[in-house]
């Protein structure tokens, strides 16, 4: 296997190569800044029927409508992150070149969405946080290690995302088509994610299981994080939580790696 | 020493199709079916057969990026699907169709890293660029982002990136695909040399034949997944069946001739065109035209290889 060196030079290739969408960027960010504001106004409504919901304050929640509109892309809550590049890899059958080389397909692709995502985090997660701090009254932490944490969570929330992506993708070695299954993925990780309600805010056992499944780590963990919702050992439980997922997803990933290359094929000749 | 070894190899493909809206039929193809042979250190083989033979099902057990459902393979002593990663190191594979390179970088940063993914030494990474870059005609390419390159120069990055890391072993698949004329024999120098000066055992599966006649002594025909024909080229000529012809100017305009073994195809004047079976004797042929005949001249036409080829296709349907 190739040396770690590798993977940082194809995440510091996929940062430059989304740094080339420049439109794309400018247009997301836009979007991000419009959904924002709307958003931002519907928790206003709602926070000021019933202060204190799900134990946010409102400028709490109006705080997590921007953290989520600048996670949204890196974390690829919408999926189309570096993973979009392997469906289209195994649908072409271009995965056969990824799979000769002495490189972990992976690894590769991991690496790939970490450089994708820290472009994105500046270019998509700037952008739209100073629009909300223009408009609305936001809460941000000044204690910098509560943002050294967050930070360290955010990778992780896009570990986990990928690792799931990364299912996608392969379960294109079976079906004919993974837009189905894409669609499915979204809308699973928009609404467990927290992007459009904080998992907070969701009523008994619904939020319970929530918390306990893996999209809970895209967003409502670390915006719980910089929020400083949680603090000391919770902190520490939100990352374990992640970190858990990420690992287990991961792991689930190479083996289902391994029985694609098993049982299925790479398509054309 | 064989570098590579293929022993009753055989590879199913389970296909699903649609007979009706609810139905599905379960089709098995087969491949490769039983395929056994071997290649030695510093070989140029040539690996041919008709669309859908199993060429290419072939290499990609090869390389170890697909499982054969049964049968043995090694190549330089690995088994390919479960040493891949340690057997990636020792070849280089081109697929005409697909490229090896990033589309949106320069040719150069996608060598570069090339060089990191099998972490070739700066030295040596260095002499053999300086290498390919001469004898490939690079130079005016390597600045520019792949995607900006034509078939041609494409192929031709290809290969180099196939060869940077010096592999043993060049797996190449239908690499002269959609060339012209002048790249097409500007590859096959390049192939012969890197076989040659490099000592790399190379494996070329194409349509185009004249690849295989300048680069290749031995030829492999595989058909349906088997293994119809692996000897010299030449000897493909007596193989199968190929004719001959035995082309007669007779002193006259004539009735077709009538000897043994042979029929005339066509008669033009005093000019008439006999054919026979590649592997007989054109010997006694010749004597019975000349015993019976008052001849003027006499030549015979060895078939083309690619009607050899056409004719071993056809009976094989
Ligand atoms: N992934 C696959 N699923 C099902 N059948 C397949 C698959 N790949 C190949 N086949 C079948 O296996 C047979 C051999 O295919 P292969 O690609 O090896 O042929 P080939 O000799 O390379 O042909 P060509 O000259 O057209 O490239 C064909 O009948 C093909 O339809
Ligand atoms: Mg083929």
């Amino acid at each position: 296997m190739s040396g770690p060196g590798l993977y940082a030079a194809v995440a510091v290739r996929s940062f430059r190569r989304y740094s080339t969408y420049r439109a794309a960027t400018l247009a997301g960010a836009f979007t991000n800044s419009v959904f924002g504001v709307i958003l931002a106004y519907t928790f206003i409504a709602l926070w000021s029927e019933r202060p204190d919901l799900g134990g946010y304050d409102v400028t709490t929640a109006v705080t997590f409508v921007w953290i989520g509109q600048a996670l949204l892309t890196p974390v690829a809550i919408f999926a189309s992150g570096a993973e979009a590049d392997l469906v289209e890899r195994v649908r072409t059958g271009d995965v056969a070149i990824d799979l000769y080389r002495p490189t972990d397909l992976q690894l590769w692709w991991l690496a790939a969405d970490l450089g994708r995502a820290a472009f994105q985090l500046l270019a998509r997660g700037l952008p739209p946080t100073l629009i909300g701090l223009l408009i609305f009254d936001l809460r941000f932490p000044s204690n910098p290690v509560t943002w050294l944490v967050f930070l360290l969570s955010v990778v992780l929330a896009v570990t986990v995302s990928f690792s799931i992506r990364y299912l996608l993708a392969l379960s294109g070695f079976w079906l004919l088509d993974v837009r189905g299954a894409q669609t499915l993925t979204i809308v699973l990780s928009t609404f467990f994610s927290g992007l459009f309600l904080p998992l907070v805010i969701f009523p008994g056992w619904l939020k319970d299981v929530a918390f306990a499944l893996p999209w809970a780590s895209l967003l409502q963990l670390p915006a719980d994080v910089l929020l400083e919702e949680r603090t000391g050992w919770s902190v520490v439980q939100a990352l374990a939580f992640q970190a858990a997922w990420a690992t287990a997803l991961l792991l689930l990933g190479r083996l289902v790696l391994r029985v694609a290359t098993r049982r299925v094929v790479v398509q054309g000749g | 020493m064989s570098l590579i070894e293929v022993d009753r190899v055989s590879r199913t493909f389970v296909v699903r199709r649609k007979t009706s809206t609810l139905r599905r039929a379960r089709q098995v193809v087969r491949a490769v079916d039983d395929l056994s042979f071997t290649v030695t250190a510093g070989e140029m083989v040539g690996y041919i057969g008709p669309n859908g033979a199993g060429k290419s099902t072939t290499i990609k057990m090869l390389t170890g990026i697909l499982v054969p459902s049964s049968g043995r393979l090694r190549v330089a002593g690995l088994d390919p699907s479960a040493a891949r990663v340690e057997l990636a190191r020792r070849i280089g594979v081109v697929f005409g169709q697909r490229t090896t390179l990033w589309w949106d970088l320069p040719l150069r940063d996608s060598f570069a890293l090339l060089r990191r993914i099998y972490r070739v030494p700066l030295t040596r990474f260095r002499q053999n660029l300086d290498t390919f870059v001469e004898l490939l005609d690079l130079g005016d390419l390597l600045h520019r982002p792949v995607r900006q390159l034509s078939l041609g120069q494409r192929m031709r990055g290809d290969i180099a990136a196939a060869l940077l890391h010096d592999p043993d072993i060049l797996y190449l698949d239908e690499p002269t695909i959609g060339l012209d004329v002048v790249s097409k024999s500007a590859l096959r120098g390049f192939l012969r040399e890197v076989n040659a000066e490099r000592n790399v055992t190379v494996l070329l599966t194409t349509h185009d034949l004249v690849d295989i006649e300048q680069l290749c002594r031995r030829v492999m025909v595989i058909d349906h997944g088997h293994l119809v024909y692996d000897g010299e080229l030449a000897g493909l000529h007596a193989f199968g069946n190929a004719r001959r012809t035995l082309v007669v100017d007779l002193s006259d305009p004539a009735p077709p001739v009538d000897v043994r073994g042979a029929t005339v195809t066509r008669v033009d004047g005093p000019r008439q065109w006999l054919e026979f079976p590649a592997q007989a004797s054109a010997a006694p042929i010749v004597a019975a035209v000349a015993a019976g005949y008052d001849v003027a001249d006499l030549s015979i036409q060895e078939p083309a290889i690619e009607d050899v080829i056409r004719q071993l296709y056809l009976d094989r349907r």
